[in-house]
């Protein structure tokens, strides 16, 4: 029923995203040419000149280099993780790291299957598996609904919302970035997160205005697939007081990458009565069934609630990598504010996801809720790690935090870690956590009605992780229900 | 339609069925009854599919097919349609979600056409309408938090939607209160009286073949059918018992 309104939506999105990346030449400047292989303060400058950056921006990246220089390796998170050599990788290289295609029928027969599954159609899987002149083909598909998109485009700009790659916002609005920049995750935040900072490749800026409602979802949907997923993208979004945005991030169709390790940073602050629904897909190559060649993400992503009545959304789904670390974390500093986090993370033959969430409630009366639903199968292996932190000054406040784990087989493991930590007594803290299985009844009555094995665990993990999905907007929430079935596959029967 | 011949099966190593042999034939209701672990929801289980429920001997055959050869979803896409005795509950799946899918995954089986959403729900709710249950009802998650008449009752309404060749009830009548019995009653009359079908009754009491008159009866007792008859032999079992019966 919802089918035909859903693809018209998706294919304006789309278009819409395209003629905001090729207006503004997002990816123009990043040709053939790529940074010497490793990591030195060389590479640094070159990506920093390659940009034309500003001397500050130059600066900034330097200091976190040297900073970077001075860590070690986390490896306080319940993964297992081969060492990663930093100079055995190029840093500004992305478009040659994908080996160019001739046409489909070169393409791994395994990735067709699924992008068929998921009914993407033949074009846009052609620029998905990096077949070469794809993106042309692509592009004209839909350059067809261009009336449409320009029609967005100037809706947003009507509305006064800059919508630009990250480059671009640090020449055009280097006032507004310098700003925020490195507010929400610091500097020195983490390791990857130092990382970032100074090599990041490109990424994306968001500001609302004052009282402004985005008038449509914010996408890098198409940018993500026409280009690659970047390395190390940094993404901005700043809520003035009183907006509104809603912002997609990700893809459901499964990518290959020779990069190995994305360290992203996504940083939102919301000022005074301001809201940001920020919603993720998460699919990347995990790895072959052995857990070879998979992406390892380690993402930082971090929200300032800092006005007052500010709320932030955080919905997350993950079911690709290799190994996923990540926190979506929000700082509640305003008054009433409000954080919420909704996740679903599937993990399947060896792959490992840690994920969860931090809610720091430094403002009066600010609330949070966590919703966590974690599906393990295979050999992999699921964490949730969540801290709810209360300061001392912060008088009323609230969370509610719900885990749920589910198994399938008795291979796989899922744990729970939540640490607490409450400094003001009135606050009231819930936490509900459970695991369950797929029952043999639930798997036979599904079955006896009609459907096969596969069909019946999807419609069962569907129903079990139903709470978050419906967070999602409404094109999002179809793929990603597609998207849990196929992730489970073949780990019944 | 259906031919059981000297069935023997077993759950977890324990022989249940022991060379049991039955026949149904298109337009007939058969009633199943007899004590408690006689092997009558074996039977259905076996039937169906089962995972566990392994046939040690014996064949079945369904309009011509090697029943046994199929995989349980297969069986339901061939007909096969099993009232269970306990509904299972699948949190966060609304009945809607649930139906349409099983029955789009059988059609789909059968090389037939998908129903579309409005289509599936035009029939979902007359289905619900004809067994008195409330659409909302239809929109709640499968069997969570309904009581034991309405899980029963939601079994008639699937039936009713998935319109099977052959149903094995499983006591659908237990639980059910005066007047719901009188309504799966008619129901399983309207749905499966019909020429082409067939219906496995099992049951208890004789209160649901007051509403649905079996064309036969037989006795399940110690894994085989130890007797057979007509609607009369409900009446004698329910007035002299099984102990009577055997001796
Ligand atoms: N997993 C199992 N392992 C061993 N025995 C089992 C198992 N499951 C069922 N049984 C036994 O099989 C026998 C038949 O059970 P079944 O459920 O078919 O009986 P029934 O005729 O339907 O009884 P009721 O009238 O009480 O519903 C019972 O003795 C039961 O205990
Ligand atoms: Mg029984």
């Amino acid at each position: 029923m919802t089918d035909e309104i859903e693809v018209k939506d998706k294919a304006a999105w789309d278009a819409a995203e395209k003629v905001a990346d090729y207006e503004h030449g997002w990816s123009s400047d990043i040709e053939t040419d790529f940074a010497p292989k490793g990591l030195t303060e060389d590479t640094v400058r070159f990506i920093s000149a390659k940009k034309n950056e500003p001397e500050w921006m130059l600066d900034w990246r330097l200091k976190a280099f040297r900073h970077w220089l001075t860590m070690e390796t986390p490896d306080w998170a319940k993964l297992n993780i081969p060492p990663i050599d930093y100079q055995d990788a190029y840093y500004y290289a992305e478009p040659k790291a994908k080996p160019k295609l001739g046409s489909l029928d070169e393409v791994d027969p395994e990735i067709l299957r699924i992008y068929e599954k998921l009914g993407i159609p033949i074009a846009e899987q052609e620029v998905l598996a990096g077949v070469e002149g794809a993106r042309k083909v692509a592009v004209d598909a839909v350059f067809d609904s261009v009336s449409v998109a320009t029609t967005f485009r100037a809706e947003l700009e009507r509305a006064g919302v800059i919508f630009r790659s990250i480059s671009e916002a640090i020449k055009e609005y280097p006032d507004l970035v310098r700003k925020w920049l490195g507010k929400i995750v610091p500097m020195h935040d983490n390791y990857f997160a130092t990382l970032n900072c100074a090599v990041f490749s490109d990424g994306t800026f968001v500001y609302i205005p004052e009282g402004v409602r985005c008038p449509m979802e914010l996408s890098t949907y198409f940018r993500i697939n026409a280009e690659n997923t970047g390395q190390f993208e940094r993404t901005l979004i700043v809520a003035d007081k009183g907006s509104y945005v809603s912002y997609l991030e990700g893809c459901t169709a499964p990518m290959r990458d020779e990069n190995q390790l994305h360290a992203a940073v996504v940083e939102l602050v919301a000022l005074d009565d301001a809201e940001i629904k920020y919603s993720t897909v998460q699919n990347w190559y995990p790895g072959d069934a052995e857990g070879k060649g998979g992406i390892y993400n380690f993402v930082t992503k971090r929200a300032l609630c800092q006005g007052r009545n500010s709320k932030v959304s955080w919905t997350q789904v993950e079911t690709g990598s290799a190994v996923t670390w990540k926190y979506p974390s929000c700082v509640l500093n305003g008054e009433n504010s409000v954080g919420e986090f909704y996740s679903v993370a599937v993990t399947n033959n060896y792959q490992q996801a840690d994920t969860g969430t931090k809610m720091i409630h430094n403002g009066k009366g600010s609330r949070s809720t966590i919703v966590s639903k974690g599906i393990s199968a295979g050999h992999s292996n699921n964490t949730y790690r969540g801290l709810v932190r209360v300061a001392p000054n912060a008088e009323g406040v609230r969370n509610f935090t719900q885990c749920d784990s589910l198994l399938l087989g008795s291979l796989s493991g899922a744990h729970t870690v939540p640490y607490i930590e409450v400094r003001n007594p009135s606050a009231q803290i819930e936490h509900e956590a459970t695991t369950s299985k797929i029952s043999d009844d639930q798997m036979f009555y599904a079955m006896q009605r009609g459907l096969n094995a596969e069909e019946a665990v999807a419609l069962i993990v569907n129903g079990f992780a139903k709470e978050v999905l419906q967070q999602l907007p409404m094109e999002f929430a179809v793929e990603a229900q597609k998207l849990l079935g196929i992730s489970l596959e073949g780990s019944v029967g | 339609m259906l031919q059981i011949n000297n069935l023997h099966a077993t759950v977890g190593e324990k022989p249940i069925l022991k060379g049991l042999t039955l026949s149904l034939g298109a337009g007939e209701i058969h009633a199943i009854m007899g004590p408690n672990g006689a092997g009558k929801s074996t039977l259905g289980y076996v039937l169906s599919g089962r995972p566990g429920y392994e046939v040690t001997e014996g064949s079945v055959t369904f309009n011509g097919q090697d029943l046994l050869a199929l995989e349980p979803h297969e069986r339901a896409a061939a007909g096969l349609f099993l009232g269970f005795q306990y509904p299972v509950e699948i949190p966060g799946v609304s009945n809607v979600q649930f139906l349409r899918e099983a029955l789009n995954a059988q059609r789909k089986h059968r090389e037939e056409a998908p129903l579309s959403g409005a289509e599936f729900l035009k029939v979902a709710r007359e289905q619900a309408g004809a067994l008195g249950m409330d659409m909302d009802m239809l929109k709640r998650p499968v069997n969570v938090g309904f009581s034991g008449g309405e899980k029963k009752r939601n079994e008639m309404v699937q039936m009713g939607i998935i319109d099977p060749a052959l149903a094995i009830l499983d006591e659908t009548d237990s639980g059910l209160d005066i007047d719901a019995l009188r309504i799966v009653g008619d129901g399983i009359n309207r749905i499966m009286r019909r020429p082409d079908k067939a219906v496995l009754l099992i049951t208890h009491y004789q209160r649901l073949l007051d509403y649905v008159k079996p064309d036969f009866v037989h006795v399940l007792d110690g894994g085989r059918i130890t007797r057979t008859g007509g609607a009369e032999l409900a009446l004698e079992l329910e007035r002299d018992g099984y102990k009577e019966l055997a001796a």
